[in-house]
């Protein structure tokens, strides 16, 4: 079936999907995003029905990309998935509890006699929006920080940490990605607002919120990207496999793949030029320009890590213990048989679109959410 | 090779089955019940009649809540074989991690996109592709059970691998093996079939509380009339699957089928217990009887085993303990042999590493004729293989029972509802109103009996519990299994408390 295609590709071919799921996810956390906005975007109860309404048509997007995220990397690196969530183990967790609260959030905000109030679940919102999105920026942030985990010869794995990853949250460049990615976050959700409302009093506040956000997003993500760049990164032997300290091994990473350097360029260009667009010309087409920026990024920026050699997920307990593409995959049959099943994910594409543009033909107004009986 | 101690792998099992019955006590329901608004749309939109579209949205607001609070409870599920049993992901993640991916991809996404359009589409997109909404969703709830039944049904009996001892985890070299094990086929049947059930009941049990109230009569009434036929064709398929489940149960997991029955020494002929007691004294080896008493069927227990009457069904003690005369081998000698594996793979990674090639090959060799038995290596004693017989036979018993239980009713309610009789008949309206938490009941024992009943393994003869679980401290998963209990308690009582007053409200009230 893919007799000329060796393992070493398939691995890069689901990577390479696994940072897609990542960057697709950041995306869709625009939901997450503006679920922190509901007070700040929304002063009257209306207004704050309007925003959960608004955001209640989409929110399964990043949950179901994120039990995508996990799904394929269960099937496709399993010893990274054994390793990361059953070692930060109380990382993996809190990112959990944030999630699982989500879904009953919505359902249950106004429904009458809800036990806890509808605050509560505004509460609840506001935790998965915020605490959620951060600590999944750092996590991702340990794939170029590291974690401290110890492999054994039969690849059974242990944490060496008693925080179990809560020591992540000493480093300051986990922190100030998890921060960033908040930020992204919220721009994607006031930028799909601003699409999607038709609510003047909101409209009034969203320039101004996503100017704040702009700013706390833009000065982040230079540092953190010239972090990256600069900073020590993992190298591997390709014929030993050892695995080596490198001094600049992003940088090295991206001038030895310059498709990565002008994809990442173009995301970046993209996400600007989406920003300016709303700020300066008031456009509301500016959140395709913003998301489709950020996919092209942080796919860039996750891909990036599994290329040239690199391990992607280093050990601070033992370096040798460090995560390739290579140790950590599938077998050559399973990556197959799951490639052939990849080929479904146009066609997953083409219905979610089918249905973002069947639902949202018209901009949703107050009067809209009063007059549908099923609203949350 | 990392074994745990016995607290961490009680608090991850603990974890696991609290977070799993939880899950599952919303599943069912949504399996079933979409169908049923599926079914309930379909004739609006055949008939035109408003009434049906107004009945459909009664039931698919009650579906929302419950669906809601499934998918909270069901994100946990897929993370926790990696935070709780992290050496069971990497052991067995090269085939249990697909279905699970596929799932993702191929009716996760099926369902929840299509479930905006199904709750909010009603006047943005056209009858047709509001009632194909409603139908995908349904299809997709299910074809998402099928994914997790696959591996559920993989790891009672594992087929379409091998193990590979460079990598030391076992790899699919069968994909369609998996796919249609048959033990994940019938699992399947199962379980959704479990599922129309209960939302049936559930359909029957609100609508005999309006009767009794006197309230929504014809509401009441046409929804009993689709509930019951829904209810009763699928519990005769339940039956028949689950006498497949039977047979695969005896082919592949015989220890399961003996704690099923409570059955410790082995026989031909053996009956099946209709109902019985059992002596909570009893030991595995002693001479006591196991039950207090018994009403058993002749013969049965050989039939839906082997499809014989005269076929011998072994006990708990011919499975610990042997019996030459059926060849069955006792757990000591595959415990032997389980060490000898476990040890000539230890070598051969040595050796390897070592460079010695001549070791390595004869250790591999040792390695690959006990290879089958490894997952014996690692328990302590023969009497570890013996899951809880008392848990495991009353929760198979009070499943049957219920089960059978359930297709009377639909006969009682379906035959009352079409010659209009159903309002006048108030001992079945409470009847019906009082069997619907019974419906919860079999569901979480019918899981109890797949998963209690196969211990000590996570994988049937391959991979015990004790070796599958994180290497994580005992409180850190004390911890996160408190959380859990309260979390989940407190979105159990909100929804009970939203489900009872939408119901109260009824459909004119509430939407």
């Amino acid at each position: 079936m893919f007799d000329s295609i060796t393992l070493y590709h398939l691995e890069l071919y689901w990577w390479f999907i696994v940072s897609l799921l990542g960057g697709l996810f950041v995306f869709m956390s625009f939901i997450q995003g503006g679920q922190t906005l509901l007070y700040t975007l929304g002063k009257t109860e209306d207004e704050r029905d309007l925003i959960i309404n608004s955001l209640g048509r989409k929110w399964e997007l990043s949950f179901t990309t994120l039990v995508m995220f996990g799904g394929a990397i269960f099937a496709a690196f399993p010893l990274f998935y054994s390793v990361s969530f059953g070692g930060a183990y109380f990382v993996w967790m809190a990112i959990l509890f944030c999630f699982i609260i989500q879904a009953v959030s919505y359902e249950y905000r106004k429904k009458p006699n809800n036990f806890f109030g509808h605050r509560f679940y505004e509460t609840l919102l506001f935790i998965n929006g915020s605490l959620g999105i951060f600590l999944i920026g750092v996590a991702l942030a340990t794939l170029y920080t590291g974690g401290n985990f110890m492999v054994n010869e039969m690849n059974l794995s242990h944490w060496t940490k008693s925080s179990y990853g809560l020591e992540a949250l000493l480093s300051p460049f986990n922190l100030a990605f998890g921060v960033m990615l908040l930020a992204l976050s919220r721009i994607l959700g006031v930028l799909y607002f601003y699409n999607n409302l038709d609510e003047e009093h909101i409209e009034l506040r969203i320039l101004q919120t996503l100017k704040n956000n702009s700013l706390i997003f833009l000065a982040l993500f230079l540092w953190v990207v010239g972090m990256m760049l600069f900073q020590e990164g993992y190298n591997y032997d390709e014929m030993t496999k050892v695995v080596n300290v490198e001094s600049m091994k992003i940088l090295h990473n991206f001038l030895a793949y310059p498709i990565l350097m002008l994809t990442l360029l173009m995301g970046v260009s993209m996400l600007l030029y989406g920003l300016y667009r709303a700020l300066n010309q008031k456009q509301k087409d500016a959140i395709w320009y913003v998301g489709i920026g950020t996919i092209l990024a942080i796919t860039t920026l996750l891909f990036v890590l599994g290329v040239n050699h690199t391990a992607f997920y280093p050990s601070l307990a033992d370096l040798q213990s460090s995560l390739t593409i290579e140790n950590s995959s599938g077998s050559y049959y399973t990556l197959s048989v799951m490639s052939v099943v990849s080929l479904l994910v146009p066609v997953v594409f083409g219905y979610i679109f089918m249905v973002w543009r069947s639902m949202d033909k018209t901009k949703m107004s107050i009067d809209e959410v009063k007059s549908d009986p099923h609203h949350y | 090779m990392m074994e745990h101690s016995e607290l961490l792998i009680d608090w991850s099992r603990a974890q696991f089955a609290l977070t799993a019955l939880y899950h599952w006590l919303f599943v069912p329901l949504t399996l079933g019940l979409t169908f049923i608004v599926a079914i309930m749309e379909t004739i609006y939109v055949k008939t035109g009649d408003e009434w049906w579209k107004k009945t459909t949205k009664f039931w698919m607001g009650l579906l929302a809540i419950n669906f809601a609070i499934g998918l909270a409870t069901g994100i946990i599920m897929e993370f926790e074989f990696g935070t709780n049993w992290s050496n069971y992901s990497w052991i067995v993640g090269d085939i249990f991690g697909a279905p699970l991916a596929i799932e993702g991809l191929m009716a996760f996404f099926m369902e929840s996109t299509f479930f905006a359009v199904m709750f909010f589409g009603w006047n943005k997109v056209s009858k047709k592709m509001h009632l194909t909404s409603t139908w995908l969703v349904a299809i997709g709830s299910n074809l998402s059970a099928l994914w997790i039944l696959v591996a559920n049904g993989w790891m009672q009996h594992p087929v379409g691998m091998h193990f590979n001892p460079d990598t030391a985890r076992n790899e699919m070299e069968d994909f369609w093996a998996v796919f249609f094990n048959p033990n994940a086929v019938s699992k399947f049947l199962h379980t959704v079939s479990s599922g129309y059930v209960l939302a049936s009941l559930f359909v029957i049990g609100v609508s005999a509380w309006y009767l009794l109230k006197k309230r929504e009569v014809l509401f009441a009434k046409r929804s009993i009339i689709v509930a019951s036929s829904f209810g009763l064709l699928t519990s005769l398929f339940l039956l028949t699957s689950g006498d497949e489940s039977a047979f695969n149960v005896a082919q592949q997991q015989p220890m399961k089928l003996a704690a099923m029955e409570g059955l410790y020494k082995g026989e031909e002929r053996a009956g099946i217990i209709v109902i019985g007691l059992l002596d909570n004294t009893k030991v595995l080896g002693d001479e006591k009887a196991p039950f207090h008493f018994k009403v058993e069927i002749p013969n049965a227990l050989s039939f839906l085993g082997y499809h014989s009457l005269s076929a011998f069904v072994p006990g708990i003690h011919d499975l610990v303990y042997g019996n030459e005369k059926h060849e069955i081998m006792s757990v000591a000698q595959k415990m032997e042999k389980g060490k000898l594996a476990v040890e000539a793979l230890s070598d051969y990674k040595k050796y390897k590493k070592e460079n010695n090639s001549q070791k390595a090959k004869e250790a591999l060799v040792i390695f690959e004729q006990n290879q089958a038995y490894m997952g014996y290596g690692y328990l302590q004693k023969p009497e570890d293989a013996v899951p809880n017989v008392a848990l495991t036979f009353y929760s198979f018993h009070t499943m049957v029972g219920l089960g059978t239980w359930f297709l009377v009713l639909f006969i009682m309610t379906l035959y009352f509802a079409m010659i209009n009789e159903i309002e006048k008949k108030r001992w079945l309206l409470r009847l019906m109103l009082m069997t619907l938490p019974l419906g919860y009941v079999a569901q979480e024992a019918g899981w109890i009996v797949a998963e209690a009943g196969r211990q000590p393994w996570a994988i049937q003869d391959l991979l015990p519990v004790g070796m599958a679980a994180s290497n994580v401290a005992s409180t850190s998963v004390m911890i996160t299994f408190w959380l859990f209990a309260i979390l989940f308690t407190g979105l159990l009582i909100a929804e009970i408390k939203i489900m009872f007053t939408q119901i109260n409200l009824g459909p004119k009230g509430g939407h």
